[in-house]
């Protein structure tokens, strides 16, 4: 399984540098550079071309590049032009918010998709699956940021319940208990929002496994064993069918990423997601591409999750 | 004592299709003694395997009428729970696919020692793991304590036969159900599977069902033979009787149509095996492929008659049936 | 001249591994193998699985891409992809294993036997048509049948449709693998009738692979048993069954059930003395690697593979 393991990495890298690479040409074919939006358009050209010569942008690209790659590994992904601060730091809390949200959308999501999918999965063809089912054709359908803009206006407009957008009510100390409850109650409206529709597939899922499970040979060797009913499901059919569910997990993230940008940005919270979108509007390429890069980094690393956790559970892929 | 193992009285497996039934096994009546082989022979559609899985009561969804009686216990009737007391323990079965009737993400000691853990609680880990073992060295697995924690797909096809078989042999059973247990096997090793069922018959004192559609399989191993057609029993005899005086059509067809030494055509049934939905609910069922044998010969509900002692065939056409000549021009055009 | 010779074939399939994916090794699916067809005979590739009979089959019709060594077909060499003229390809064809999953569902029967037609030859509608009807009246199915679909037929029917698509460019070899295995005994002696029939016929040769050696002792004339991806012994279907030498062989024959009741005792005695003798001899028979020598003649058609003497 090790060798599996570091066989897998090993593909993995140049996934990574391949997608840098990638881009960076796309941020070099992008109008402009660092400077372009930095400086007053009144400095002499000749200055501006040593200026530009001083900071290595007339190098060819791959000199370019391994400075980048250089710069990015050390942790400076270069400088916003519009908030005028390093990408580092800005990314760096709003990478903290992002990953909170995202977490508690994926417990939301197992919470919510694993008893439905068990449910609809094991009595299928009975009203309460075809509810279930209805459901999830009905996540399907709806696009996530209407469901996200009917949630907000339901339970943060009309009820109040929820505050509609940051991530943390203001004037509380880091630290504090109330500052962690905050904190908390702004992620759970965008947390449950994208979970309602991110559960659908994996309800889906789960449930055509265990109907698939359900006829497999060796439930019936089971059965012939003398296993009652409650075993035969939880020793065999369930135990087999949320395999392939666990090996998805991985999969989640690359969701995730893409959720969180509408979701992020209809709940005004400062993640992501909402950094991205604000960025490609001010045309902030030195953040688009940083954002761009870690969403990519972050998808491969799901990926390698996925199959990693496949190699432990699945014995069948195991490599001895 | 009665040496009566297993009494099967008028049992009807139907299955729904649309809005009506349709039976599979039909009205079908056996005994098995202790110590006994009984041979089930059939094509497929003909209802053996369903006649398997209603004595252990395994299928999903179906109406199961008439009487299964283990050691005078009803089956068709009992309570699940009984059932499960009864499955794995008294009657056990060996499947046809050891690809597919293992668990694969289960270790082979576990989905051996499973039998073991429901049916005797009271044995701790240890000895069901020393009697698993017993049973792999019993069932002729190498290297037992190494098989014991490896995964279905690491064995061979016949290894994975051997695993199912310990399964089934785990508690001893009085009842075994080999349902095509060497189909999905090469021959060398089917012949290997077999003598280990004919040893384990020797020793444990079983009552085994062998359910094949390879008659050199019965020849070799049945005591007695049941031949199925389209849901029924037409023949039964003992295993010398049925291959040297068949009686029924359909019994000679099939023995003729197996290729022998010496024969340059072979024997051609005419048309096709009925599905389960166009069955002739009157009547002889094979009147529809032995077309040259007049009406008349036929009884109107067929039932089965002891011709001798422990010999019976239905329907009376037996009598008045012979091979025609004409049966390959029939043929031709007979395209349903 | 042969009909057909197969020279030392040899069909290798790498193995990958190691960190990279690399070819570490090689399975040796078949492992220098010879023999050759006479015009009208039937020959039998008989083996269990993983012997590589099948993959032999394959390799001759250019399904599996030959390793080493020959196929030479009517004299002509027909090994290599290239210079696999479209004449050489109409004059052999296969009959394959499942008659379930090897005809498309969705295509008529009547575009099922004419693909090969319409690959090979230009024929307008009507004489398609007719070349079709006669096909399904060779095989003895009802020439109004053309317009039905696969799943109107039964098992034996399915495989009359896919032996009389086989038909179709008039081949001399037919190689057909495991093409009743499938199918009910019943059925099984339908489609065994057609296929001696329609030999005497049309003067067709057989390349006959299967695990059955009921069958094979059936069909053939002379038999080839392979393990491993070698030959372990050829010959003449009396050689074979009456007289084998190689201990596989041995153990093969001795493995079928007898179908008369009496002789159960006398068989399974017999096969109890050929395992002994297997057990025994195992190593006179095969190389350190558990594979067969190559092939000694003990008589004009009877080869056994043993170890050279001396």
């Amino acid at each position: 399984m090790w060798k599996f393991i570091v066989r897998r990495l090993f593909v993995t890298f140049p996934q990574i540098v391949l997608l840098s690479i990638i881009i960076f040409i796309l941020a070099q074919m992008m109008p402009g550079d660092a400077l372009t939006g930095l400086i007053d358009p009144n400095i002499d050209p000749a200055a501006i071309e040593q200026q530009r010569e001083r900071l290595g942008l007339n190098n060819p690209w791959y000199v370019q590049y391994a400075d980048w790659v250089k710069g990015a590994v050390q942790g400076d992904l270069g400088q916003s032009f519009r908030y005028k601060m390093p990408v580092t730091e800005l990314i760096e809390q709003r990478m903290i918010n992002t990953f909170w949200l995202s977490l508690l959308t994926l417990i939301f999501t197992y919470v919510m998709a694993i008893p439905l999918g068990i449910i609809s999965g094991r009595w299928n063809d009975t009203w309460l699956d075809r509810a279930i089912t209805g459901y999830t054709y009905i996540g399907f359908a709806a696009p996530l940021f209407i469901t996200a803009l009917l949630m907000v206006w339901i339970f943060g407009f009309h009820f109040g319940w929820f505050p509609t957008g940051g991530s943390v009510a203001p004037g509380l100390t880091p630290g504090t208990f109330e500052y962690f409850m905050s904190k908390l109650q702004h992620l759970l409206l965008p947390a449950f929002s994208m979970a309602v529709i991110t559960t659908v597939s994996t309800v889906q899922y789960l449930r055509s496994e265990i109907i698939d499970t359900k006829q497999k040979d060796f439930i019936i060797t089971a059965r012939a064993k003398g296993a009652p009913e409650s075993r035969v499901y939880n020793r065999h059919i369930f135990r087999n069918s949320l395999l392939p569910i666990a090996a998805f997990f991985g999969y989640e993230i690359s969701g995730l990423i893409g959720g969180s940008v509408f979701i992020e940005t209809i709940f005004a919270f400062p993640g992501m997601g909402k950094l991205f979108l604000d960025s490609v509007l001010l045309r902030d390429f030195s953040v688009v591409s940083s954002v761009v890069l870690i969403f990519g980094i972050a998808a491969i690393l799901g990926a390698l999750l996925s199959d990693i956790i496949l190699s432990i559970v699945d014995p069948r892929i195991r490599i001895k | 004592m009665s040496n009566k193992l297993l009494e099967i009285k008028n049992l009807t497996t139907s299955f729904r299709i649309g809005d009506d039934y349709y039976a599979a096994v039909d009205d079908v009546t056996l005994t098995l003694n202790k110590n006994e082989v009984l041979g089930i022979v059939g094509e497929s559609g003909s209802g053996k395997s369903a006649l398997a899985f209603s004595i252990m009561r395994l299928h999903n969804r179906a109406k199961i009428e008439g009487s299964v009686l283990l050691n005078n216990q009803d089956i068709v009737n009992m309570p699940t729970t009984n059932l499960n007391k009864l499955r794995g323990d008294d009657m056990a079965m060996i499947f046809q696919d050891p690809l597919t009737a293992l668990n694969p993400l289960m270790e082979i000691g576990e989905q051996i020692g499973e039998t073991l853990l429901l049916h005797n609680p009271r044995m701790t880990q240890k000895q069901r793991k020393l009697r698993v073992i017993e049973l792999l060295n019993l069932v002729g697995i190498p290297r037992p304590e190494y098989v014991f924690e490896q995964f279905p797909h690491e064995l061979s096809g016949g290894m994975r036969q051997r695993v199912v078989i310990a399964i089934a042999i785990a508690n001893d059973p009085e009842l075994l159900i080999a349902d095509e247990p060497t189909t999905a096997l090469d021959v060398t090793i089917q012949a290997q599977i077999l003598d280990l069922i004919r040893k384990l018959k020797n020793e444990m004192n079983a009552g085994i069902i062998l359910i094949t559609h390879d008659l050199g399989v019965v020849a070799e191993m049945a005591d007695r033979v049941a031949v199925m057609y389209a849901g029924q029993i037409v023949e039964i005899a003992e295993v010398h009787t049925l291959f040297e005086n068949p009686l029924h059509p359909y019994t000679k067809s099939l023995l003729n149509s197996v290729p022998t030494e010496g024969q340059d055509k072979l024997h051609v049934i005419q048309g096709i095996v009925p599905s389960l939905k166009n069955l002739p609910r009157k009547g002889c069922r094979f009147a529809a492929r032995i077309p040259w044998i007049d009406a008349s010969a036929h009884e109107e509900n067929p039932v089965l008659h002891e011709v001798e002692l422990g010999h019976f065939v239905r329907c009376t056409c037996h009598a008045h049936f012979y091979f025609s000549d004409e049966s390959k021009e029939d043929e031709k055009n007979g395209i349903s | 001249m042969a009909f057909l010779e197969v020279k030392d074939l040899q069909v290798y399939f790498p193995i990958k591994g190691g960190f990279f994916n690399r070819t570490v090794g090689h399975i040796k699916a078949v492992d220098g193998v010879s023999f050759s067809l006479e015009q009208g005979k039937t020959y039998g590739l008989v083996g269990e699985s993983g012997s590589g009979k099948s993959t032999t089959g394959r390799a001759i019709i250019g399904l599996e891409n030959v390793t080493s060594g020959q196929v030479l077909f009517e004299g002509k060499d027909i090994t290599s992809m290239k210079s696999k003229t479209k004449d050489l390809r109409k004059d052999i064809q296969m009959i394959f294993q499942d008659p379930y999953s090897s005809l498309n569902p969705k295509k008529r029967v009547l575009d099922i036997i004419a693909e090969p037609l319409r690959n090979f030859e230009n024929h307008s509608k009507q004489e398609e048509k007719k070349q079709v009807q006669d096909l399904l009246e060779l095989v003895g199915l009802s020439p109004e049948s053309i317009f039905k679909y696969p799943h109107q037929f039964s098992g034996g029917q399915r495989q009359r449709i896919g032996v009389a698509r086989a038909l179709a460019l008039k081949p001399k070899l037919i190689i057909a693998d495991e093409p009743v295995s499938a199918l009910d005994v019943s059925v099984q002696a339908q489609v065994l009738n057609f296929m001696r029939e329609i030999q005497d016929q049309l003067n067709l040769t057989y390349l006959l692979i299967s695990h059955d050696l009921g069958i094979i002792k059936h069909m053939c004339d002379h038999i080839g048993i392979m393990y491993k991806g070698r030959y372990v012994e050829e010959g003449t279907k009396d050689e074979i069954f009456t007289n084998p030498h190689h201990i596989y062989s041995k153990r093969l024959v001795a493995a079928i059930p007898d179908i008369n009741p009496r002789m159960r005792e006398k068989q399974y005695r017999y096969r109890q003395e050929v395992q002994e003798e297997y057990n025994q001899s195992y190593n006179d028979y095969f190389d350190q690697e558990g594979l067969a020598y190559s092939l000694q003649s003990i008589s004009d058609t009877h080869k056994v593979a043993l170890p050279k003497r001396g």
